[in-house]
């Protein structure tokens, strides 16, 4: 049997190979036990893609290895039934179980990079499970394997498997994991969002190599993400779960046409926030021909010039490895610049940290991704928020006290979280109160890095909402770093795209997303999932018509 | 891992409230195992005997009050010595005695271990280099082997066995503090801290130190066995605390030539410093298990 | 150049730079001596000719850096100089070269050392890994008790403990360890199996605890939850995806080991009467010999830096990421 026998243009979808029943999972922790899943249905069958969708804590993934019949160390499955085909594998012995895994069930893990076995070759652990289960000889595994690199779209099938994890990149090791879970013909693969940890043009590719040899091998398979966009171009069906429960589910079309839960809607509604554009007038922050290296080897930034009007946003948008994370450490003097200068109000700061004078620190604040690392987690809302009140404008005592109640209300939050502890807050809540801290110094300016891509999108909503308000009230200007186009659309007034280093184009935010675009910015703008379920098809018939040219993508 | 925060709106009630430090101690007590309880009140009962031992003692610490080792009696509940002296009041002594260098030594290898560890987990270069280096170095020679040649020097005296002790041990202390420093140096909010124009004050006793603080405490634990039974080790071999200070270590080796005959007194100070080590242990190991969650359950 | 080579040379370069900062450590102490000092060996009565004899047979009216690079070189040739005792009070007495003094005695504690280590290492490492797989089973909860338990306790108890049970109250075992050069290498070993079973308790132990520790490490990586969902039988999963990456951290834990009996020999040796180097030591410094204390310094130093240079060589020629560079 080919696989082109077994590809279907329309899929036809087979019997039941899936269904679980009243699901309960328990997870430990301080030695209680609390729950996970609770009673979760779902039924998978032969040859479908169901997308399993929600935010952090839904437990989807803990969902998705329950699929497998496993349960991580530390969660049990405490009720409930998981029957893949005939067989229950909520009873089943270790070694029953065992037989399957790899075989007929297999798992494509979110970090490839660990969880390839650094030791060995790519192909000794691709072939692995067949040659061990005595499927096939190890030759024709080998041969299989190659031919598998190649339908994923792997540079040099034939040679690729004999490099060590190490020596590949990530979304070449992501594929190379799909053509590992693939290797034994599964009858289901667990996808546990296998893109995250890549950047969007490297995610189209590996994307779309899943997606085809699922479609080839008329595979079942299982997708969890976050992502809403990324869900519609691989499932056949979606469900959202939500605190361990099933919210809705329907297939995929109806669900993005016609989501009848309000939770659902909320989700669809995060990405639809846009702002209209103001153009700005004086100039408040100016990053005047930058280039700047950590120590004397590669140049992360390479003669930048970025302009910042006050009251404005400037978003600055690009892949990991662009230099805009640099550009910021460059702004707040953690990084001299090896050449050029940045001038504040009218007047060049000083390159270095420890050579600006308070009031210059005060003026420019900043904004972390991730606000559990951005709070000392032993410090209590009055401090982390009363410090700059202190240290800048010499509030003491009552004064204090009535700044930080002022500056909560500011952020919608009451005065109950006074002397709460960062462990004690909400993720939104945490990153709401690093935006008080920054605003206790009344700053004119707030570096923004990335400050809504570590939470859910409901909460990201809410962040950019309070950020747009507070920016009418106050005043301040934002320099907003993200990589995420929508945040973009939903906040900037002028866009700045980087790469490798490089400003690639700067303007106003219609300039920048209304074409032509450099090829660079249509890459990247176009690699950006759509809600639509065709985007992805759309996207790539495009790309084989007109291939972006100019662009060295060290990820191919 | 406590639930992760769904919409804005819809915020969920905190499920964790603060309780108060005493009532969370309480509660961590009575949920420690059987090991923990027994390592509690041994190191209470020690720390007791230590402070009161004049008024626990039955005899001066040093005065010879029978003949040399005499056996167990009414009047010497545990024999005497090979001087006469009371068995019973030495091990009493020698709690305070040898508890109390042990402790001194482990705060002073703290202070110069936990001090410089900060100190260049936040500086880095140059000065990470060269303490980094000078540590390897010192740790290159088993510490009491060079405690032992440093005594052939100076001389064994009190002051300087919680010199030498103290300086060796602090080597640990100090690998210890900067590799935990180091995790949270690299935090936002030492980063943050830097940005807003703290001093060097404020980030090390501020930001790091409240963030390093339970490693450190079980960390103390451990080392205070170390050097606990270092001392003991050397007073043993007649190069610690020298006499007539009661010390149990000098004590096991005083009378060492009991145990050909049979008797187990000199077994007894031995005894009391193993006693001691494993409650200390135990205690931190729970301790351990309790601040780094399911660190040892993969 | 091959980076594992370049990383090895980097690394015995690193070896050998610490080898010689303790040596001039080791040497410093010499320095360190207090003026009278050669009153003090030399009795009171000593006369001004006597003691400047004496620090010219000791070298003491040279400069430092000639009397190191002297020392060094004879140190390189196995000369470590002359003990003081020969130059004590009593004068007259045999002048006895340190390394005499030494030899048998370092040959007597590298054989303790040795036997300790054959039963010790394999035996841990086993203990270790079933620790670490039955890890919060009763098994794994009582071993945790028990070495826990040992290494809390001094070594002396530990000698006493059993020299008074298996040797006293059952005379099972000789309970002194005085062997001499003569002495059959039957007896030999019959006489050291008390301090050999000391240190083989105190060393399991700790070994056992860095062992399991390091294996669960281990076993807690993305890739062997990958291994495992590749339905891998668990010794399958052991021996072809932990094993592999495991070499580094028990190469760590036995050097570590291996080290810390070093140390340990010096009490056991002491409690048994064993005529080791550790028990040299300990004379010497009471004796304040000071070319017998560097000597034995030194040679504690050297097996202890050599062990953990061992250890690293292992983990870096064992490392895949430097063993196939991109």
């Amino acid at each position: 049997m080919t696989a082109d026998q077994k590809a279907a243009p329309a899929r036809a979808k087979g019997d039941t190979l899936l269904e679980i029943r009243g699901l309960y999972i328990e997870g430990q922790s301080d030695d209680v036990w609390h729950p996970i899943v609770k009673g979760v249905d779902l039924t998978l069958h032969r040859g479908e893609v169901l997308g399993l969708i929600g935010e952090s804590g839904a437990g989807k993934s803990t969902l998705g290895l329950a699929a497998m019949g496993y349960a991580r160390p530390g969660c049990r499955i405490t009720a409930g039934s998981i029957v893949f085909d005939g067989i229950d594998l909520v009873k089943a012995e270790l070694e029953a179980k065992r037989k399957l895994w790899g075989s007929r069930i297999a798992y494509v893990a979110q970090s490839a990079a660990a969880a390839f076995n650094p030791a060995h070759p790519i192909l000794e652990q691709t072939i692995e499970t067949g040659v061990r289960e005595g499927t096939r000889s190890r030759a024709d595994a080998i041969a299989d394997a190659k031919e598998l690199y190649g339908r994923l779209r792997l540079p040099n099938p034939d040679k690729i498997g004999y490099r060590y994890p190490h020596q590949v990149s990530g979304g070449q090791l992501q594929r190379a994991m799909t053509a590992m879970a693939m290797a034994c013909r599964p009858d289901l693969i667990v996808f546990d969002e296998p893109t995250t940890a890549l950047d969007v043009t490297t995610q189209v590719e590996v994307l779309a190599a899943i997606r085809d040899i699922v479609e080839q091998f008329h595979t079942a398979a299982i997708y969890i993400t976050h992502d809403l966009a990324v869900v519609a171009q691989m499932a056949d069906r979606i469900k959202v779960l939500r605190y361990g429960k099933e919210v809705e589910q329907a297939p995929t079309r109806e669900m993005l046409t016609n989501p009848k839960e309000d939770y659902t809607k909320s989700l669809w509604a995060v990405r639809e926030l846009e702002t209209p554009e103001r153009p700005g007038q004086e100039i408040i922050l100016s990053i005047d021909h930058v280039t700047a290296s950590y120590g004397n080897s590669v140049t992360v930034l390479d003669d930048v010039t970025v302009k910042v009007p006050r009251g404005r946003t400037v978003a600055v948008v690009g892949e990991s490895g662009s230099g805009k994370s640099t550009l910021a450490r460059v702004i707040t003097g953690l990084l001299p610049p090896s050449k050029g200068q940045v001038i504040f109000e009218g007047k060049p700061l000083p390159p270095a940290l420890k050579q600006r004078t308070k009031d210059s620190l005060r003026r420019i604040q900043m904004i972390y991704q991730m606000a559990d690392t951005a709070m000392n987690p032993r410090h209590r809302v009055s401090d982390l928020i009363g410090r700059p009140a202190e240290l800048y404008l010499g509030l003491k005592g009552r004064a204090r006290e009535k700044r930080v109640i002022e500056l909560l209300e500011l952020i919608e939050l009451d005065e109950s979280f006074y002397d709460r502890l960062p462990g004690e807050l909400s993720g939104g809540q945490k990153q709401r109160i690093c935006i008080a801290r920054a605003l206790a110094a009344e700053p004119d300016l707030i570096i923004c890095d990335e400050v809504t891509s570590a939470l859910d999108q409901i909460v990201q909503e809410g962040i950019l909402k309070l950020l747009l308000r507070l920016q009418s009230e106050l005043n301040v200007s934002y320099l907003f770093i993200t990589h995420d186009i929508a945040t973009v659309r939903a906040i900037a007034d002028e866009i700045v795209v980087m790469y490798q280093g490089k400003v690639v184009q700067q303007g106003l935010k219609t300039e920048v997303l209304q074409p032509p675009h450099p090829a660079y910015t249509e890459l990247l703008l176009s690699s950006v999932p759509e809600m639509d379920p065709d985007w992805l098809n759309n996207l790539l018939a495009k790309r084989a018509a007109h291939p972006i040219s100019g662009i060295k993508r060290a990820d191919a | 891992m406590s639930a992760e925060t769904p919409g804005m709106a819809v915020e969920p009630p905190i499920v964790r409230r603060r309780r108060g430090f005493r009532s969370r101690a309480w509660r961590g007590l009575k949920k420690a195992p059987p090991t923990a309880w027994f390592g509690l009140i041994v190191v209470f009962l020690y720390v007791f005997v230590a402070l009161f031992a004049p008024w626990i003692a039955p005899f001066p610490e040093s005065e010879a009050t029978g003949a040399a080792f005499e056996p167990w009696s009414s009047e010497h509940l545990l024999g005497t010595d090979q001087l006469g002296r009371d068995m019973l009041t030495r091990m009493i002594y020698g709690a305070r005695n040898t508890i109390g260098i042990a402790f001194a030594t482990t705060i002073l290898a703290f202070l110069i271990g936990g001090i410089l560890g900060i100190l260049v987990s936040i500086m880095r270069g140059w000065a990470d280099q060269f303490v980094s280096r000078g540590v390897d170095v010192l740790m290159a020679i088993p510490a009491l082997i060079f405690a032992l040649m440093l005594l052939s020097i100076v001389g064994p005296s009190t002051t300087n066995i919680i010199l030498i002790i103290a300086i060796l041990d602090s080597t640990r202390v100090y690998r210890l503090t900067r590799s935990v420093a180091m995790n949270v140096v690299v935090m936002d909010y030492v980063e943050s801290a830097r940005l807003r124009g703290e001093g060097l004050g404020w980030i090390m006793g501020r930001e790091i130190l409240p963030n390093i603080l339970p490693p450190l405490v079980a960390e103390f634990g451990l080392r205070f066995c170390f050097v606990f039974l270092t001392i003991s080790a050397l007073s043993f071999l007649g190069l610690g605390i020298q006499p007539p200070t009661a010390d149990w270590g000098s004590m096991v080796r005083e009378n060492a030539t009991l145990i050909s005959y049979g008797d187990i007194t000199p077994l007894l100070p031995a005894g009391a410093i193993a006693l001691l080590t494993v409650a200390v242990n135990f205690v931190v190991d729970w301790f351990l298990h309790k601040t780094s969650g399911l660190r040892d359950d993969g | 150049m091959n980076p594992v080579l370049r990383t090895v040379l980097q690394r015995l370069g690193l070896g050998l730079v610490t080898l010689f900062v303790v040596s001039v450590i080791i040497f410093i102490g010499i320095e360190l001596l207090p003026g009278d000092f050669a009153k003090a060996i030399l009795g009171q009565a000593a006369t001004p000719d006597t003691v400047a004899a004496f620090q010219r047979t000791v070298g003491l009216d040279k400069p430092p850096v000639e009397r190191y690079v002297a020392w060094i070189l004879g140190v390189v040739q196995g000369d470590f100089g002359v003990s003081f005792s020969g130059l004590g009070a009593l004068g007259g007495g045999q002048e006895r070269s340190v390394a005499d003094l030494i030899a048998p005695r370092l040959y007597n504690t590298l054989f303790l050392a040795s036997f300790t280590a054959i039963i010790a290492v394999p035996l841990a490492l086993t203990l270790g890994i079933l620790a670490a797989f039955y890890r919060n089973s009763v098994f794994d909860r009582v071993v945790n008790s028990l070495t826990l338990t040992t290494i809390s306790f001094p070594e002396f108890f530990v000698a006493y403990i059993l020299m008074y049970f298996l040797a006293i109250k059952l005379p099972i075992f000789y309970s002194l360890a005085n062997v001499g050069a003569d002495t059959p290498l039957l007896e030999r070993f019959a006489r050291t199996t008390l301090p050999a079973m000391t240190l083989t308790l105190v060393i399991v132990a700790h070994m056992m605890r860095m062992t399991r520790a390091a294996i669960i490490n281990l076993l807690a990586s993305p890739y062997i939850e990958m291994a495992y969902l590749k339905g891998t039988p668990r010794m399958q999963v052991i021996l072809r995806h932990a094993l592999p990456n495991a070499w580094a951290p028990i190469a760590t834990v036995i050097a570590f080991n291996l080290a810390y009996l070093v140390v340990g020999v010096v009490v056991v040796e002491v409690v048994y009467v064993y005529p080791g180097i550790g028990q040299l030591m300990v004379d010497s410094v009471s004796a304040r010999d000071i070319p017998v204390v560097q000597a034995c310094a030194l040679i504690f130093a050297v097996t202890y830096i050599l062990l953990n240079l061992a250890a690293d060589i292992i983990s870096i020629v064992t490392n895949p990421r430097l063993l196939h560079p991109r």
